[in-house]
């Protein structure tokens, strides 16, 4: 065994991080913090000149070719800098939805353009009524010629104000099983019909609800095959990299470690037990993380490492972070960003982003019978 | 990053594996309590050279690798199997690092010796693990490392996990080593027994989780086995997650033992407690989800609820291995 991740990949995390200093320091991030937005049009550019941005697509489809291991050491680095990466990231997952899915309009026009970094896409997964279980989507497309007309609402449409197409699971079949009687589609955002309202978080970032009345869109529009979109959607959440909060857990980690030394606190036993807890959550949380790409780079099929990645990650950081924001007392109740915050409020910031991370991309819970069923062989 | 095990390991674990399978089983844990100690199985456990492994060539022994030995403690684990194997390595490790004569007698079988965990205080070392039933005991006084025929001094007593343990007196033992160098070596022994151990308590973790899987796929109540209920599976999936990663953070910290020693001790440290943690946790809930049958002696969940809480409380309580490695992240104040 060998828990080195080689010097390739060291020398590119010492090359991420230098260019996150020049291209993303504090009042830069500060004004894309406050502007609640996870996307910067200039980052973006920034990424693609480094050949960072579809790191993990193969060169001949214009990526960078990056091996797995190279991928999760730059998102590594751009997590614990809190990169505007969010709109990079679901285009990136539609566009290669597109190229398996989509016809060959979208493959020749959309693709490139989002790897150019000029179109945004975003998920129309969810609904008000319909969230982990999101097979029972009711947004309703109904097919008139060559058209379909779609009437209904999404929920947690990220950057939907910014974004340009919104890849939509819609019920085309409301009288068959759920999961056989749904579609999805590429609509425009600037579409006649479709509304976006914003949604604010306690993270600080802004989602949106979206509705749709009477959007009415061509055939051309629609990406795989009729009643076919349970297919389409699980692909294109499959192909995701594992989730993981590690490299937040690091962050959260050192600035607690820092504030402890400036307070000299450290020297208590207590506040190292609950220091080096939260060690062992970061080092666990990493190996299980690297445990996938590892298993990726080696062409291992994975069951259920990836869920575990989320969930152990996920509720980690939930734990640790109150746990350091308790420890701080009233030191951590002080805001993020503002100048009386020791360690500039970041506790107050980590402690209300953890909230989302057991709840977005499948809940703790689906994570967890994904790996009673898929992994322990319990009955569902 | 290489997470293979080589060919050469697989075969350690698969053997291993099926000796304790065959010696280690729940009638024959039950037929050597309360002393934890059975002789047959530690003879069996010699002969595979458990000792030489232990002990680098310039010592006599095979110079096995840290991850090495801490596979075979995993499945020293997993059986919960009651034979001195952790201290009587470390011990013989111990002995290796000192020099001289002393390994002889114990690589040849002819001396069992152990180690205590704790500095002696007020003339008694207390709790020696095996000290119940080893000739000696290796203590440090705090400024002396003392060999010391256990005949006579020791006071075995009875706990939890069924482990042969034993209160020390001290007498005048021989000085094997004194001052900055014996206590770096004490040192460094306490991180081979928290590997190891860590080891071991993912090993009870793992077999705990297994057992409470079966069990809850067979059992029903209310028309369906009772696995199928999120309240129960959806705790046995955390286990299975922390488990995954404790064994990591385990392996890894046996590989830096070799490869990134600024870390070990850090490491070995989290691995401790980590361990400790999740196999308290997964022992607990499979018991639970046993109802009253975990609750009865006849059910095997019971061997492993009680050595998953021992194993780690001879040295400390897990959550220590967090001070530990925070005191050799921060250096001690």
């Amino acid at each position: 065994m060998d828990f080195r991740l080689g010097s390739d990949a060291e020398t590119l995390r010492e090359d991420v991080r230098a260019f996150l200093d020049e291209v993303l320091p504090d009042d830069v991030a500060e004004r894309i913090y406050r502007s609640g937005v996870s996307h910067d049009a200039a980052f973006v550019q920034a990424l693609i000149e480094q050949g960072w941005f579809a790191g993990a697509w193969p060169t001949e489809v214009g990526g960078g070719g990056l091996d797995p291991t190279a991928v999760m050491v730059i998102a590594e680095e751009l997590s614990k800098r809190d990169a505007p990466t969010n709109g990079s990231g679901v285009s990136l997952m539609v566009a290669k939805t597109l190229l398996k899915f989509g016809t060959d309009a979208m493959r020749r026009d959309i693709v490139p353009s989002v790897l150019r970094g000029e179109t945004v896409c975003v998920l129309g997964f969810s609904e008000p009524e319909a969230g982990s279980d999101v097979a029972n989507a009711k947004t309703r497309a109904v097919r008139d010629g060559d058209e379909w007309v779609i009437n209904g609402s999404k929920m947690f449409t990220t950057n939907a104000q910014i974004g340009d197409y919104v890849y939509l699971l819609t019920r085309t079949d409301p009288d068959v099983p759920k999961h056989k009687g749904l579609t999805t589609f590429l609509v425009p955002l600037d579409h006649p019909g479709v509304e976006v309202q914003a949604v604010y978080t306690l993270s600080g970032e802004r989602t949106n609800i979206t509705y749709y009345h009477e959007v009415r869109i061509p055939d051309s529009a629609r990406i795989g095959e009729v009643n076919d979109g349970w297919r389409v959607l699980t692909a294109s959440l499959m192909d995701e990299q594992a989730a993981s909060f590690a490299a937040w857990i690091v962050r959260l980690l050192d600035e607690a470690e820092q504030w402890a030394e400036e307070t000299g606190r450290i020297d208590e036993p207590g506040v190292r037990e609950r220091l080096g807890r939260v060690a062992a959550e970061a080092e666990v949380a990493l190996l299980l993380r690297r445990r996938c790409t590892w298993m990726d780079d080696n062409g291992v099929a994975r069951n259920v490492e990836g869920p575990m990645s989320k969930l152990y990650s996920s509720e980690a950081i939930t734990r640790a972070a109150q746990d350091l924001f308790d420890l701080m007392g009233p030191d951590g109740a002080r805001s993020y960003l503002d100048p009386s915050s020791p360690r500039g409020g970041t506790l107050d910031y980590l402690l209300r982003f953890s909230l989302g991370t057991t709840i977005y991309a499948g809940t703790s819970e689906v994570q967890r019978s994904i790996i009673a069923q898929r992994g322990l062989g319990l009955p569902r | 990053m290489d997470l293979r095990l080589t060919d050469e390991q697989d075969q350690l674990v698969d053997a291993f594996a099926a000796l304790y399978a065959k010696h280690a089983t729940g009638d024959r844990l039950r037929e050597v309590e309360p002393l934890g100690f059975d002789p047959v199985l530690w003879d069996l456990l010699r002969d595979q050279g458990v000792l030489e492994m232990a002990v680098d060539p310039a010592h006599g022994g095979w110079g096995a690798s840290p991850l090495d030995l801490v596979l075979i403690a995993e499945q020293h684990g997993r059986r919960v199997a009651p034979a001195p194997l952790i201290e009587a390595q470390v011990a013989a490790r111990l002995l290796a690092r000192l020099g001289g004569d002393w390994l002889e007698p114990v690589l040849s079988g002819e001396r069992l010796v152990t180690l205590a965990l704790h500095p002696a205080e007020d003339g008694r070392a207390r709790g020696v693990p095996a000290g119940a039933v080893a000739d000696d005991a290796l203590v440090w006084t705090g400024d002396q490392l003392l060999l010391m025929p256990l005949e006579g001094i020791r006071s075995p007593f009875e706990n939890i996990g069924s482990l042969p343990l034993a209160d020390v007196a001290m007498v005048d033992g021989e000085v094997l080593a004194d001052g900055p160098e014996a206590e770096a070596a004490v040192e460094a022994a306490l991180d081979d027994w928290l590997l190891l151990t860590a080891a071991a308590l993912v090993g009870i973790g793992a077999r705990s989780l297994e057992v409470g899987v079966e069990y809850v796929k067979e059992r029903v109540a209310f028309d369906v086995p009772i696995g199928s209920f999120q309240a129960i599976s959806h705790r046995l999936a955390d286990s299975a997650a922390a488990l995954d990663g404790a064994r990591l953070l385990t392996y890894e910290a046996a590989w830096a033992a070799e490869d990134e020693p600024d870390r070990a001790r850090e490491l070995t440290a989290l691995a401790f407690a980590m361990a400790g943690e999740t196999a308290r946790d997964a022992s607990y809930r499979s018991l639970h989800f046993h109802g009253g049958y975990g609750f009865m002696l006849e059910y095997d969940i019971q061997l492993y609820w009680r050595r998953a809480r021992a194993w780690s409380n001879v040295w400390a309580e897990p959550a220590a291995g967090y001070r530990r490695a925070a005191d050799a992240r921060y250096g001690r104040r």
